[in-house]
């Protein structure tokens, strides 16, 4: 009776001890993945924490965690990130893993820019033909890794073809879809997007097309409250090897999405 | 308990946008009698019992209780030419002047039902006020008006729009309350009620009173020949 | 059409099965709207009628002000929440961002203007019916006041159904200050967002015909326990 009561009390103390929470600020790409619901609840298991995500732009999820309303950020966009250590709003910047970017179209292709060589050509063709493109004009890792790719190709992004929605990903894709528009778009929201509608992917792979993904801890010097010892284990537990094969093995309609590439 | 009468009116004035709407009138109100305003549409009948009554302020002269107003406003009820139903039950309305008053529900209540009783409204009291015929509002209006047993008690034109049978019943419970010690000052068009209730009368004119004196002396000779016209049925300008 | 089809069946699924998911964030979204409804209405109703009674010199500013701010974006709204609750912000150390509690900041400040807003109408035009008779009767300031919102009960249900109505189906404010977390922060509202996002039309439409179901059962309940239409028109 009493070892039982003991063992209760054991097991309540230890259900209590697991249940620590930390706010992780999360892309909207990152979360339409759908990756989540598969690290999440390992993430518990393995190491008790509760990860509750914000889902924002780039640009938010920074401001986010620049006021400290998060513990730890998981974005992508490398200038960005990198300014945002240098000022000391985290401790650190590490890459877990990246997926890539692909351009998706109406599948009669009026730019044809399938045939391109590289990026750059199939921007331009975009761009010639004048064919309607929308971009997220939100300033998320998404919408800056396009502004970079046309800057790239030195192609002005102005003129009537060219729509800024500055909105997120799913509501930029349901908007190209309704316009038959081409549109840049990371490659996991793509394959779970469910609204495709005769449009699909007319030009991937090139390497100016991958998509860092990193993790920033938030400076715990600048606030109390941050919850540093939690953030750490997280980031201990996404570079882990258990993380290499869950994060390796997600597939979305037989596609492996993301390539985990952290540094032990 | 300190009588609030008699009430004093000198020099006493209302003023609408410019205009003078009754006075300057110079009055005393007694602690007993039926005094009953007379006198054309638009004499200003209503504007001198609001007046009184302090729902109107004076821009001239001075109306004064012989107590304290906030006490006298206590001491005095008015039931107005358009009834006010209050959107509630029969007995709810009834109960109300005792529950601002700080009475416990059982209280009033018990005095709501009483009250009832004497003015022939206990078969609608469940039944929503504004639904009520126009003579058993004035009924109604007049209970909720004597039930916190007021001193004085202004009804204008309490049985305007009621037919025979009703005014008879109205006037029966103005004459008791008037018998029970209840100061009346009252506004009709009637002449006969004016006749039956009024130990004074007071007749308006164009906002000023005319002429007034005691009932018996102004219905049998009245001294002004405006006044006897008015009696006469005649139109008076 | 099939989309709208195949939202009908996800919202059918969803409710014969009772979703653990859905009953959560059903739950979730009622605590937090009805909670911040009530708040609203003890503010905005006694608002409401105090303008109705009270003859002041700011008067009409005020009541131009609060209809002016009936329109107020949630968005804005939401932003100005979150820089208050925002760590960095003035009430950072109370830590409510992110909490049920933000959202419900959000959706008082939100509902509050609407709530008094037609509460006053309301009782404007009781009270110049009652006028006379509450001042002939020597009623005080609070008495008046109470007796307007026992008496105009009918039409403040309207005003607190319309503050309901906007409340949870409101998704701009509380996507911010609440941030959308499974578990946490999730409502009806921010999950229809997120699945609208994410391309699930029949999911994200079989939400929004449960958000519709809850306003109608909720309004059809209230109207029932006040017996509106039922006796007359008081
Ligand atoms: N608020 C007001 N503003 C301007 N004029 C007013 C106002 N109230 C009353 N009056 C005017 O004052 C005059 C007297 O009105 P009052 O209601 O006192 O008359 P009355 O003798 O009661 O008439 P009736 O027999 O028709 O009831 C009328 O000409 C009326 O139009
Ligand atoms: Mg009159």
């Amino acid at each position: 009776m009493i070892r039982a009561l003991l063992m209760s009390a054991l097991f309540l103390s230890a259900g209590s001890a697991s249940a620590e929470t930390m706010k992780l600020a999360v892309t909207t790409s990152f979360e339409n993945s759908g990756l989540a619901d598969i690290l999440l609840p390992q993430i518990a298991a393995d190491t008790g924490i509760d990860i509750e995500l914000i889902v924002v732009g780039t640009g938010q999820a920074l401001r986010l965690g620049e006021a400290g309303d998060v513990d730890a950020v998981l974005v992508h966009s490398k200038a960005a990130e990198e300014a945002f250590v240098a000022a000391g709003n985290a401790t650190h910047r590490r890459e877990i893993m990246y997926n890539d970017f692909v351009i998706i179209g109406p599948g009669d292709d009026p730019a044809g820019i399938a045939q391109a060589g590289d990026a750059t050509e199939a921007l331009a063709r975009i761009a010639t033909a004048q064919a309607p493109f929308v971009s997220r004009g939100d300033d998320s890792g998404t919408h800056k890794a396009e502004l970079a790719l046309w800057n790239a190709a030195g192609i002005p992004t102005e003129g009537d073809w060219y729509r800024p929605v500055g909105a997120g990903m799913g509501a930029a894709l349901n908007t190209a879809v309704g316009m038959g528009a081409y549109v840049l778009s990371d490659r996991a929201s793509w394959l779970k997007f469910g609204n495709k509608d005769g449009m699909s992917i007319l030009f991937e792979g090139d390497p100016a097309m991958f998509n860092q993904y990193a993790y920033l801890p938030v400076n715990p010097a600048r606030y109390d409250h941050i919850k540093a010892g939690a953030a750490a284990r997280l980031e201990d537990w996404l570079v882990s090897e258990r993380a290499e094969v869950l994060i390796n093995g997600y597939r979305v309609a037989d596609e492996q999405l993301f390539t985990f590439n952290a540094e032990r | 308990m300190v009588a609030a009468l008699p009430l004093t009116l000198t020099g006493a004035t209302l003023r609408r946008q410019g205009k003078t709407l009754i006075g300057p009138v110079d009055l005393t109100l007694g602690r007993i009698g039926v005094t009953v305003v007379i006198g054309p549409n638009g004499s200003g009948k209503t504007s001198l019992l609001r007046m009184m009554h302090g729902l109107q302020r004076t821009a001239d002269g001075h109306v004064g209780w012989s107590v304290a107003d906030a006490i006298a406003r206590e001491r005095q009820a008015y039931v107005f030419q358009r009834p006010i139903a209050l959107r509630r039950s029969v007995l709810a309305n009834l109960m109300f002047p005792l529950r601002l008053r700080g009475a416990s529900r059982a209280q009033a209540e018990a005095r709501a039902r009483a009250i009832a009783d004497r003015f022939d409204l206990t078969a609608m009291l469940a039944q929503p006020a504004p639904s009520l015929s126009g003579g058993e509002m004035q009924r109604l209006a007049l209970a909720r008006a004597l039930i916190t047993e007021p001193e004085i008690l202004f009804a204008d034109e309490p049985c305007a729009a009621l037919d025979g049978r009703a005014t008879r019943q109205i006037e029966a419970l103005l004459a008791g309350t008037a018998a029970a010690g209840t100061r009346l000052v009252m506004a009709t068009h009637d002449m006969g009620q004016a006749r039956r209730l009024a130990s004074d009368v007071i007749f308006l004119l164009h906002g000023r009173i005319h002429e007034t004196g005691p009932a018996k002396t102004f219905f049998a000779a009245p001294a002004t020949p405006e006044a006897e016209a008015f009696l006469n049925g005649d139109i008076v300008e | 059409m099939g989309d709208l089809l195949a939202g009908l069946t996800e919202a059918f699924r969803m409710i014969v099965t009772l979703d653990a998911e859905l009953i959560e964030i059903t739950l979730r979204s009622l605590r937090v709207t009805l909670t911040a409804l009530a708040i609203s209405c003890l503010v905005g109703l006694p608002l409401g009628g105090w303008l109705a009674v009270r003859r002041f010199r700011l008067r009409r500013a005020v009541i131009a002000t609060m209809n002016a701010l009936i329109g107020l974006p949630p968005v804005v709204v939401g932003l100005v929440v979150y820089l208050f609750l925002s760590r960095s912000g003035p009430l950072g150390v109370l830590g409510l961002l992110f909490t049920p509690t933000a959202m419900i900041v959000a959706q008082i400040i939100i509902i509050t203007p609407l709530v008094a807003s037609i509460a006053y109408q309301a009782m404007r035009d009781l009270w110049s019916d009652y006028h006379d008779l509450l001042i002939s009767m020597n009623a005080t300031r609070g008495q008046r006041i109470v007796t307007l919102l026992i008496d105009a009960r009918r039409a403040l249900l309207t005003a607190a159904l319309a503050g309901f109505g906007r409340a949870i189906g409101e998704v701009g404010a509380i996507m911010i200050v609440g941030g959308n977390i499974d578990g946490a922060t999730r409502v009806l509202t921010t999950a229809i967002a997120l699945e609208t996002g994410r391309g699930d039309f029949a999911l994200a439409l079989g939400l929004g015909i449960i958000l519709i179901a809850l306003a109608l059962i909720v309004s059809w309940g209230s109207h029932w326990a006040m017996r509106t239409e039922r006796q007359g028109t008081w």
